[in-house]
C-alpha cells in the first residue's frame, strides 16, 4: 500500500517552491524505499504555511508546513509518512483553528481534492447541483438562485437571480454565459484559487446558468497574469466535455452547453463587464454606455449572463442543498458567505470564507494575527484599488454591502489589504490616481484626464506643504467630478481610496485633523 | 510598415488557421503569435486586418491597447515586479529599487544590451505572500531583496 501525500499546485504554493518540494519528496521517498502516491491538490488557503505537505494517516490528513525542499529529508527521517512529530508539524489540518471556524460553502473542496479528478469531485458532492438543475424547469432554477439571495460577487452586489431572470425572459437564437475571471484587484485571489483548486465547481455553475437561461455557450475570461489558472481551466473543460458533463447533451439530457476559455491581455478595466465583452469580441477593452444592459444586448449583441467566478461557484451548492441552506448564512440583504482574502502586511494571510457580518477586525486579528511586520495596523484597504482605506476606528464594521456603503466604503471582491504604521497615505492616494491613469480605457473625460490631474495635484501637495489646503480643496473638487461624471467604476470609484485617505489620515497630507473626525 | 520574415509570416498564418472558426478571435490569435515569437511583428497588422475584415487602425488599436502585447523582441530575461497595493504593503518599492540597481535599468525599461527588462505588473494574485515577482515566466513570492539579487545573479551566469 502506498501512502497518500498531498503537495498543493496552487500558484501561491508554486511561487514558494511547491514543485521543488514535491520533487524532493519523490526522490527522498524512493531513496528510502517508501511507496508514496503524490496528489497535487489545491491550496487550503493558509498561505503563510505554504508549501504545506499533508499525509494521510488513519484517515486523517496531518499537515507540515511551511516546508522547504531542504526540509524534506529531515521530515522523512522524523517519520512524516507516519505522521510523527516535527517542528513543522501542524497536526490534523481540519482541526486547525484557521480552518475549523470558517464557513466554507464555496471553498468546501478546495485544498481537499485533486482539482482535475472528476472522481474526486463527484465523491465530494460534485455535480449534485447540476443533476438537480436538470430535473427542474428553467424558471425554477432561476427562482432558487433568487431565493438564495445570492448577489454578484464581483463587487457591485447586484442580485444574480434578477440578472438571470432578465436573460431567461429575453428572446434570442443564441444566449451566452460569461465568467468574469479578470481578477485584477490587488489583494484578491479567491477566483484564482477556485479555478486552480476546484475548476469543476465553476464549470458546474456555468452549466447550471446555461440550462437556467437557455444559453448554450459559455466563455471564461481569465487574466493573462494567471497562466496556471488558464491551464487548469482548459484541462478541466476538456475532461468535463469528454465525460459528458458538457457538450451537445449534458448527461444525456438533450441540453447543450459548451465552454471556451479565453485569456485576457493585461488590461485592468476589462474587469468591468462591458469592457470585458468588448475584449471577448476581439476589440479594445473600452467600456460601453449602459443601457442596453448586457442581459439584453451583451456578447455579440446577444442576451448574456455575465457573473464573477465566485457568483457562479456558489450556484452548485444552492442547487444541491437548496436556497435556504445558503440564505441561512449572512446578515441583512447580504446572504450567504464571502471568501475573504487577507493580504498585504499580515502575519497569517490567506483565504477565510465566512458568512457576511464578520468584522474586519475579527478577520485581521483573530484570523490574520495582526501585521507581518509586528507593527500596529494603520489602515486597511477593502475591496481592491477602487476601495476605501479604513482607519483602525472603522474596523469593527460588519462586512456587509450596505454597512460598508454607509461609511463610504465598499466590500468589492472581499479582499483586505493591511498596512502598518509606516505607510504614507498621501502616497497611497497618489498611487490610486496614477493607477487609474495607467488603466483608464480613455472613453470618458473625468477618468482619462481627471486621473492624471489628480496625481499631479497630490504630487504638488506632497512637494509644497504650505499649499496643502488649496490643493486638497482642488483634489476634492476633482474627485467630485470623477465620482459623478465617469462612465464606469474605474473613474467613478478611484476617488474612494483618495478621499478616504484624505478624510481619515489628513496629517499625511500636511493638513490639520478636523475637530470632529467623521467616523 | 516592414514586411514580415518567413518565420513571422508562418506564425501569423498558423495562428489564424487555428482560430479560423472562432468568433471574435483577434485576442487568441495575437496571444498565439506572441507565444510563438515573443512579440507581434509590425508587419502582421495588414494581414490580421484583412483576415478579420477590419481596418489596420483597429488591429493596431487592439495590439497597443493591451499591456500584455508587444511589438518588439523581448529581452533575454524578463523580470516583472508586482507594484500593486498588497505588495506595496510588503515592501515592493524597495524591492524594485534593488532590481533596478542589480540589472542596470529602470522599471518599464530594458538594458542597452537587451539582456534584461524590468516590467511593472499590477497583481499576480499572490497578495498574501508578497512581494511577488515573475522571472522568465516563473512566479516567486515572499521575495526579499537578497533573494532577488541571488536569482538575478543565477540568471546572469546561465
Amino acid at each position: 500500500m502506498s501512502i497518500t501525500v498531498y503537495v498543493p499546485r496552487d500558484s501561491a504554493a508554486l511561487a514558494v517552491g511547491a514543485d521543488e518540494v514535491a520533487a524532493a519528496l519523490q526522490e527522498q521517498a524512493a531513496k528510502r524505499g517508501a511507496k508514496i502516491s503524490l496528489v497535487r491538490n489545491g491550496s487550503r488557503g493558509l498561505l503563510w504555511l505554504e508549501p504545506m505537505v499533508e499525509v494521510v494517516v488513519n484517515g486523517k490528513r496531518l499537515a507540515y508546513g511551511p516546508v522547504a525542499p531542504e526540509d524534506v529529508a529531515g521530515l522523512l527521517d522524523a517519520g512524516l509518512l507516519e505522521g510523527k512529530a516535527h517542528p513543522l508539524a501542524l497536526g490534523d489540518i481540519a482541526e486547525h483553528p484557521y480552518l475549523k471556524n470558517q464557513e466554507r460553502l464555496t471553498f468546501a473542496r478546495v485544498g481537499i481534492t485533486d482539482p482535475l479528478s472528476l472522481e474526486d469531485y463527484q465523491a465530494h458532492e460534485g455535480f449534485a447541483g447540476l443533476r438537480a438543475a436538470l430535473k427542474l424547469a428553467p424558471a425554477d432554477i432561476v427562482q432558487q438562485v433568487l431565493d438564495s439571495g445570492l448577489r454578484g460577487r464581483g463587487g457591485a452586489g447586484f442580485p444574480a437571480g434578477i440578472k438571470w431572470k432578465t436573460v431567461l425572459g429575453a428572446q434570442a437564437a443564441q444566449k451566452y454565459i460569461v465568467v468574469n475571471a479578470d481578477e485584477g484587484d490587488s489583494g484578491t485571489f479567491a477566483d484564482r484559487m477556485v479555478m486552480e483548486g476546484d475548476p469543476y465547481m465553476l464549470i458546474e455553475g456555468m452549466a447550471i446558468a446555461g440550462i437556467a437561461v437557455g444559453a448554450t455557450k459559455g466563455y471564461v475570461y481569465i487574466r493573462s497574469e494567471y497562466p496556471d489558472a488558464v491551464k487548469v481551466m482548459e484541462a478541466a473543460v476538456e475532461r468535463a466535455t469528454a465525460a459528458g458533463f458538457l457538450g451537445d447533451s449534458i448527461l444525456g439530457s438533450g441540453k447543450a452547453f459548451r465552454i471556451i476559455v479565453r485569456k485576457a491581455a493585461g488590461s485592468y478595466v476589462c474587469g468591468e463587464e462591458t469592457a470585458l465583452l468588448e475584449s471577448l469580441e476581439g476589440k479594445r477593452g473600452i467600456v460601453r454606455a449602459k443601457p442596453p444592459l448586457p442581459a439584453l444586448a451583451g456578447l455579440f449583441g446577444q442576451p448574456t449572463v455575465i457573473n464573477n467566478v465566485l457568483t457562479l461557484a456558489a450556484v452548485p451548492f444552492i442547487l444541491a442543498r437548496g436556497p435556504k441552506a445558503y440564505a441561512d448564512f449572512g446578515m441583512g440583504r447580504s446572504r450567504g458567505t464571502l471568501p475573504f482574502q487577507l493580504a498585504g502586511n499580515i502575519r497569517h494571510g490567506g483565504l477565510v470564507e465566512k458568512a457576511f457580518g464578520v468584522t474586519a477586525r475579527e478577520l485581521i486579528e483573530t484570523y490574520g494575527g495582526g501585521t507581518e511586520s509586528g507593527r500596529p495596523v494603520r489602515s486597511v484597504q477593502i475591496g481592491g484599488p477602487l476601495g476605501a482605506y479604513l482607519p483602525d476606528s472603522l474596523l469593527d464594521l460588519p462586512m456587509d454591502y450596505e454597512a460598508l456603503a454607509a461609511k463610504g466604503a465598499v466590500l468589492g471582491h472581499g479582499g483586505l489589504v493591511v498596512f502598518d504604521d509606516t505607510v504614507d497615505m498621501a502616497e497611497q492616494a497618489r498611487y490610486a490616481m496614477e493607477f487609474c491613469a495607467i488603466e483608464s480605457c480613455g472613453k470618458c473625460t473625468p477618468c482619462r484626464i481627471g486621473s492624471t490631474r489628480g496625481a499631479e495635484v497630490i504630487q504638488r501637495l506632497q512637494a509644497k506643504p504650505a499649499e496643502a489646503p488649496v490643493q486638497a480643496k482642488l483634489l476634492r473638487d476633482l474627485c467630485d467630478t470623477m465620482l459623478n461624471g465617469s462612465l464606469c467604476a474605474m473613474g467613478g470609484m478611484t476617488p474612494y481610496p483618495v478621499l478616504s485617505a484624505l478624510d481619515h489620515f489628513p496629517e499625511d497630507f500636511h493638513l490639520a485633523a478636523p475637530k470632529h473626525q467623521a467616523a | 510598415m516592414t514586411a514580415m520574415t518567413t518565420r513571422e509570416a508562418q506564425a501569423v498564418d498558423a495562428a489564424l488557421n487555428r482560430f479560423r472558426d472562432e468568433q471574435g478571435a483577434l485576442l487568441p490569435v495575437l496571444h498565439a503569435v506572441q507565444d510563438n515569437l515573443g512579440y507581434i511583428p509590425q508587419g502582421a497588422t495588414p494581414t490580421l486586418a484583412s483576415a478579420f475584415n477590419i481596418s489596420r487602425a483597429e488591429v493596431h488599436g487592439v495590439i497597443t491597447y493591451y499591456h500584455h502585447f508587444r511589438q518588439t523582441e523581448p529581452a533575454q530575461h524578463k523580470l516583472a515586479i508586482c507594484q500593486a497595493e498588497a505588495c506595496q504593503a510588503r515592501g515592493c518599492r524597495s524591492l524594485t529599487a534593488t532590481a533596478e540597481a542589480a540589472v542596470g535599468c529602470r522599471l518599464g525599461e530594458h538594458t542597452e544590451d537587451n539582456r534584461w527588462e524590468l516590467e511593472p505588473v499590477y497583481c499576480l494574485g499572490l497578495c498574501a505572500s508578497g512581494p511577488a515577482v515573475e522571472l522568465d515566466g516563473k512566479l516567486y513570492a515572499r521575495i526579499t531583496p537578497e533573494r532577488l539579487e541571488a536569482l538575478i545573479r543565477k540568471k546572469e551566469l546561465s
